[in-house]
């Protein structure tokens, strides 16, 4: 008895449920599915207007777009490294210092987030040019001779890069690294393994998710990004990016810059659908165990 | 396996003290655990049990005392070189291993050849019964099963100390109590010193070779179970294991009395002014037609004013003539006791003037 009445009920409870969603729905059709799709549309499109797929085929045939993808990828993957060996340690830190210092050196790691990404890297390059702080006070304490060119280059772009993903990686991995159970290690501890051996036996493995996590994120964001290795590049550095910047900007070929755009975009669905797949990445984005 | 009795190790502790801040989680606590013996530390939370086994293990540093294994001082050395089993109350086992590596794990810390670990895993898996489970990752095991990998890692590397921090608390009532005889039967042939923690005092008097009562930091009493049950040396033990009434005695020249009821003798020269009458309720008997008063039997009057059915057995809460709250426990298996009574009737109990346990009370 009842039945068709308390059906109607969840129905009516679940339309309302999912009524919530239009908003963001709409938004985000708008905003992000409609221009998307345009570009989609438009990378199709040749230089005389009519339908072709030059554009795609240029990817493959000159040398220099695939230049431009091997330097994002390196470039993505550099980045990803070095903040891994960077930002495990300060993780770890995080991870094992009683909780109420926490907050305090959380607010230094998300500090940068407070100064905008433009003049964060302008202040890398005041800092790593050739006339910059670095340089001159190395040499008038007489730490090296010449100056040492750490702008407008690939170190440059890295270590500006690494300095703004640092946070993306920080943050997961002292989510993972700080839901692993005490009495693990304890356990480990008191079966025989020295502090040295809990750590590489029982917790590293076990923050290996949130490394994933860390590193899914941080190659993500450098696969797309623009103005670090526009400024800190000096020119030599040039990331997908870029050279859409550069094909609007010279020959206004929507086309062949959406084309681009596309692909960097199924590249990274392709690397998101590969990570959860093989990574439980619920448990470590939403905290379910 | 190693069966030999004389291997385990007895444990010396003297005068340990651990506070944080002003709170003394253990108060110079003293004890000495028997070679093989299967001791439990018994109290409530907060008690300082779990401090106190955690300080045999290592875990913790207290601000002063000694902890000897056989006569060794062990109180500076790390946990990791005290060689001593320990299952966790959560058993943290390694998510990230199969239930084989878990077990594995410290023999090969211990640098034990693979045809040996081989051998001792599958063995150590075998007591606990979980053979064919070697292979399996620890989330695939339901809460029991995790339990009995956690003490299989625990012995397979043959400790000769044992410790156990409420290894039983996460599982329901008929596992615990299945599990309960298991480790009793595993004790026994391990042949394992044995330190075991809880709060819940039926599990205390079942599987304990002794048993240590703590409160506040401090050990009130240790005996074996019927000393624990029989000769409650404080009202905290008397309350805290099995259940109790506590009647208010009064001292007239050399003895104690309740009411006109005469209960005890005492020396006249006992300074104790106060005394505790502890009546355990399963000793009570309720005086029926056929009763006849006898000397060896003490007496008491009221009216029940609560009756409670528990299964196998009832419970029945006395207002005494004097005013104060008796508790009896009754059969419900012959009508007589349990089946023709009912609130607000009149009755009358006795009891063997052998059972009774009286605490001064300071």
């Amino acid at each position: 008895m009842n039945e068709k009445l308390l059906k109607s009920t969840e129905r009516k409870e679940q339309l309302m449920l999912t009524a919530l969603t239009i908003p963001a729905l709409i938004s985000v059709t708008l905003i992000i599915v409609i221009p998307v799709g345009w570009l989609f549309t438009l990378s199709f499109i040749g230089k005389s207007g009519d339908f072709s797929l030059e554009n795609y085929q240029k990817m493959i045939v000159y040398k220099s777009y695939f230049r431009v993808f091997k330097t994002t990828f390196n470039v993505s993957f550099l980045t990803t490294i070095f903040c891994i060996l960077l930002g495990y340690p300060l993780a770890y830190f995080l991870s094992q210092i009683p909780k109420k210092f926490v907050g305090i050196f959380m607010i230094t790691v998300l500090l940068p987030f407070w100064t905008s990404l433009l003049v964060r890297t302008y202040a890398w390059l005041v800092l790593l040019q050739k006339k910059g702080l670095i340089n001159n006070y190395a040499i008038e304490l007489g730490i090296w001779e010449t100056p040492i060119k750490l702008a407008h280059n690939l170190n440059g772009t890295l270590i500006g890069m690494i300095h703004i993903m640092l946070p993306f990686m920080v943050l997961p991995l002292y989510a993972a690294m700080q839901r692993i159970d005490r009495q693990t290690l304890q356990a480990a501890s008191n079966l025989g393994a020295n502090p040295f051996q809990a750590f590489w036996q029982v917790f590293v493995p076990l923050s290996l998710p949130g490394v994933a996590a860390g590193s899914l994120i941080v190659f993500i964001l450098c696969l797309g990004f623009y103005v670090t290795p526009a400024v800190l590049g000096g020119g030599k550095v040039i990331m997908v990016s870029m050279q859409i910047t550069a094909i609007l900007e010279d020959q206004f070929n929507w086309g062949a810059a959406s084309a681009l755009g596309v692909v960097l975009l199924v590249t990274t669905f392709i690397f998101l659908l590969l990570a959860s797949r093989f990574l439980k990445l619920d448990s470590i984005m939403f905290g379910r165990s | 396996m190693n069966n030999s009795k004389t291997s385990a190790l007895a444990i010396s502790i003297k005068n340990l003290t651990k506070s944080y801040g002003k709170v003394y989680a253990l108060d110079d606590v003293s004890i000495d655990i028997n070679a093989g013996e299967f001791l439990t530390l018994l109290g409530p939370s907060g008690s300082g049990k779990t401090t106190l086994l955690m300080a045999i293990a290592g875990f913790n540093r207290p601000d002063k005392g000694s902890i000897k294994f056989s006569n060794k001082e062990m109180i500076l050395t790390p946990p990791h070189k005290r060689d001593v089993g320990m299952v966790f109350q959560n058993y943290a086992l390694f998510p990230h291993m199969s239930v084989f590596e878990n077990v594995a794990f410290p023999l090969k810390l211990r640098k034990i050849s693979s045809v040996e670990i081989e051998k001792k895993v599958n063995e150590a898996l075998k007591t606990v019964q979980l053979s064919d489970y070697f292979q399996r990752r620890i989330d695939q095991l339901s809460g029991g099963q995790r339990q009995r990998v956690a003490l299989a890692r625990a012995f397979v590397f043959g400790p000769r100390i044992l410790l156990m921090d409420e290894p039983l608390s996460a599982l329901d009532k008929k596992l615990r109590e299945q599990m309960q005889i298991e480790l009793k039967q595993l004790h026994r042939q391990l042949g394992v010193t044995t330190v075991y923690v809880t709060h819940d005092q039926r599990e205390a008097l079942t599987m304990s070779d002794r048993i240590a009562v703590i409160n506040e930091g401090k050990i009130e009493q240790i005996g074996n179970p019927k000393e624990i049950y029989n000769s409650p040396n404080s009202t905290f033990v008397a309350d805290f294991i099995g259940e109790s009434s506590f009647l208010p005695l009064e001292k007239k020249k050399d003895f104690l009395y309740y009411s006109s009821e005469k209960i005890s003798k005492i020396k006249l020269s006992d300074k104790n002014q106060k005394w505790s009458l502890v009546i355990r309720p399963e000793r009570l008997s309720i005086a029926n037609k056929s009763y006849k008063k006898s000397l060896s039997n003490i007496h008491f009057s009221g009216e029940i004013s609560e009756l409670v059915f528990q299964g196998e057995t009832a419970l029945a809460l006395v207002t005494l003539n004097e005013g104060d709250l008796l508790s009896v426990r009754l059969s419900t298996k012959s009508s007589e006791d349990f089946g023709n009574l009912s609130i607000g009737n009149k009755i009358k109990m006795y009891m063997d003037i052998k059972d009774i346990i009286i605490i001064p009370l300071k």
